[in-house]
């Protein structure tokens, strides 16, 4: 993206500032426009308007909600652990938004282009649970307590099916990058991985099946990971009233808010690109076809954001609409069926990759 | 050499999302697990039984409104029955058939929020609404007649405050047509819900004798497979002249008396009680209803003891006259009351997830609790 932006500007420090704020401002636009769309979706569902105050359509709805979190006093309950409870919404807001930096909005915005980004991004947004466990601690409150013990239970659980299916993933492309996974599904909608990727004839037949289940296997597990319906044990609201964060208020409690949010269009980021071809198109670019080559990028991002959004809203459909899983529950889910199907899977996969 | 553990008392409300009000729930945990539950009860306590000897038999009305709020229809109903049959007052055809509409309208009402309450404690909020959406058009059929959408006052001793409104037999009809959709869909969106169902079925098994023993009644006597119903078992008012049936629980997900037995008895009993209504609503003979209402009330020394079917259960009014214009002594068997005590015993060995999904099922009104 630094290189993009330097031929456009020509200038080191806009293109640098650039490439470091576009992370931030994708993550902050996808919170304030989540929050909002949660409200209307779940209206919707529910027979209800929503919020259609505060401008058009209620759009500047989350806007002022957070003027409102911002001028919040910061109160704190007594014998927190000061030092860990203030260290704790940061900490859980940088897993999230540090994910950002790699994942690819098109083949030319891509905050950072490493070579191991899908490694990188599992890695630091199971960072989150360090966070999460030092606001249920320092947080001198049960139910922040039994809601950290049972955020970090699943966080960890869930990773294993979903490093399980990434590592098959893994093994069929023969890359790390998000950038190339991405570039690898080009053209049109039948070289995306989850209708067998860019392979020709009986392999692509025979791995279709294989793929619909890690995909389901993986959605499953990063719906846990981001804790929402039918998975929100950690912060069930009518058992253990917030969780982790119930002693938290103003903007410390928001930045949790982002966080989730923020969260979600990660995990739909990441699974798009590994079975959705990512930014491509699902047939051609409008850029080839009028010969305007600038335009690729932007109608990539396009797409990229299109798919993104509708994994989120696929999340926001399942929340209205399930029930809560009970914790012990959620482990069986987890280590009796997602586990072994995901082991299969790993094995089959491999084996028709050698085929 | 093992290490040592304790275990920890959680304090579960009395400000909490799902303790249906103000009641405070004393968990002693071990993990998640659930050593053992105490209720701690008060919170809501207006002295209604006291407040009851100082007022006239009639001001007392207002007073049982705001004991279960979320039946008063119900509240009215039993409390009017025993002061005319104290002072033997018969009242009205017309009086009797408006007033079993209104408590079976009542009912489902009541069964809304409770059925609502407890999906939305397990975490399915949406049903939640579609409930309370068609709660509100109850609420607004009450409205019209007589003014109120919540704490009535509408039954009177020997009649009632309001004739229907003109609109009444139509809306209600047209309720009675569309609300059977909503149980559909209800069943379709909450009942079988394979996680619903994991969440409710097996989980706080009451057996029947303990059930008994206890003194449970009402869907959570009858969630236990027990057929009691005071519509029919200690008929009252004009029941035994409608044809309804009692579901009761059969453990059709898992155990008889499970968490889903309770609710599932509610859904069914939605379906009756608008059996009821279709049959009622054509009868209501014409006539003045205010024609019996005593000018002073006045009973005569002596006790009574009547007892109707509310939403939540049996529903008893012991009144004591002494001859006054004032009751004596008034004393509330609370369904609620007697229900909550059964709280600890369902709750032992399960999660602590699983207490407020049973809490749920038991469905309480602390207004009732307290009184």
């Amino acid at each position: 993206m630094y290189q993009y932006f330097y031929e456009l500007t020509g200038s080191v420090i806009i293109s640098t500032l650039i490439t470091a704020v576009f992370p931030l401002v994708n993550v902050l636009l996808v919170a304030l426009l989540g929050v909002y769309l949660e409200r209307k979706v779940s209206a919707w569902m529910q027979d209800r308007v929503g919020p259609n105050r505060a401008g058009p359509f209620g759009l500047f709805q989350t806007v002022a909600d957070f003027i409102k979190m911002l001028q919040k006093e910061d109160a704190t309950a007594l014998d927190i652990d000061k030092k860990l409870y203030n260290i704790a919404p940061v900490l859980v807001f940088a897993g999230s938004f540090a994910v950002y930096a790699v994942i690819p909005f098109s083949s030319k915005l891509i905050g950072s282009e490493i070579e191991v980004g899908l490694f990188y991004a599992l890695a630091v947004s199971s960072f989150v649970v360090a966070g999460i466990l030092m606001a249920g601690w320092s947080s001198n409150n049960k139910y922040s307590l039994l809601g950290a013990m049972r955020s970090a239970a699943q966080i960890v659980s869930y990773e294993i099916p979903t490093a399980l299916v990434v590592l098959a993933m893994v093994m069929f492309l023969g890359t790390l990058s998000l950038s190339k996974i991405s570039e690898m599904q080009t053209a049109y909608f039948w070289n995306w991985n989850i209708l067998g990727g860019a392979e020709f004839g009986l392999v692509k037949f025979l791995l279709i099946p294989f793929m619909v289940v890690g995909f389901v296997i993986i959605f499953i597990s990063t719906l846990a990971e981001v804790n929402r319906t039918p998975f929100d044990i950690p912060e069930a609201e009518s058992e253990l009233v917030a969780g982790y964060f119930t002693e938290y208020c103003g903007m410390k409690w928001a930045m949790f808010m982002l966080s989730e949010y923020g969260n979600m269009f990660a995990v739909s980021a990441i699974v798009s690109i590994l079975f959705f071809g990512g930014y491509q198109s699902p047939f051609g670019y409008l850029g080839n076809t009028l010969g305007i080559e600038w335009l690729i990028p932007y109608e990539q991002a396009f797409w990229f954001i299109l798919k993104g959004w509708f994994f989120i809203f696929v999340q926001m459909w399942l929340r209205w609409t399930l029930p809560r899983l009970r914790v012990d529950q959620l482990m069986t889910v987890c280590w009796k069926y997602l586990i072994p199907y995901a082991f299969v899977n790993l094995i089959i996969i491999g084996i028709i990759t050698l085929l | 050499m093992a290490l040592k553990t304790e275990t920890m008392i959680l304090n579960m409300g009395p400000q909490h999302p799902s303790t249906h009000g103000v009641l405070r729930l004393e968990l002693e945990i071990e993990g998640e697990l659930i050593v053992n539950v105490k209720p701690h009860l008060g919170y809501l306590h207006r002295c209604f039984e006291k407040h009851a000897e100082a007022m006239q038999y009639n001001q007392v009305v207002p007073y049982t409104d705001r004991m279960d709020y979320l039946a008063a229809m119900g509240n009215n109903f039993g409390y009017v029955l025993a002061i005319e049959k104290l002072l033997g007052i018969q009242v009205p055809e017309r009086v009797e058939y408006i007033r079993v509409i209104m408590a079976e309208l009542q009912r489902i009402a009541s069964h809304c929020v409770a059925i609502g309450t407890n999906g939305a404690d397990i975490g399915a909020l949406t049903p939640f609404l579609y409930l309370f959406r068609d709660r509100e058009y109850i609420l607004s059929i009450f409205e019209e007649t007589c003014g109120a959408r919540m704490l009535y006052n509408y039954m009177w001793i020997g009649g009632l405050s309001h004739d229907i409104h003109p609109n009444f037999v139509r809306r209600t009809k047209e309720f009675t047509s569309y609300f059977k959709n909503t149980i559909v869909e209800l069943d379709n969106l909450l009942s079988y819900n394979k996680i619903f169902v994991e969440r409710t079925a097996n989980i706080g098994i009451l057996p029947a004798d303990t059930a008994i023993n206890y003194g449970a009644t009402g869907p959570v006597l009858r969630g236990s497979g027990v057929k009691f119903d005071l519509r029919k078992d200690d008929t009252y008012s004009i029941y035994n002249r409608f044809d309804f049936d009692i579901p009761v629980g059969k453990g059709l997900q898992g155990t008889v008396g499970d968490s889903w037995d309770r609710y599932y008895v509610r859904v069914r009993e939605m379906e009756q009680s608008l059996r009821i209504i279709e049959q009622a609503i054509d009868q209501i003979p014409e006539g003045d209803v205010q024609s019996a209402i005593p000018k002073k009330i006045k009973p005569p020394k002596g006790t009574v003891y009547t007892r109707v079917e509310n939403p939540r259960g049996e529903l008893g009014y012991f009144i004591i006259s002494d001859g006054n214009t004032n009751p004596f002594r008034v004393k509330v068997r609370a369904p609620s009351f007697v229900n909550l005590e059964i709280l600890g015993e369902l709750c032992k060995g399960h999660l602590v997830a699983d207490v407020i999904a049973i809490l749920g099922s038991i469905d309480i009104v602390l207004g009732e609790v307290d009184r």
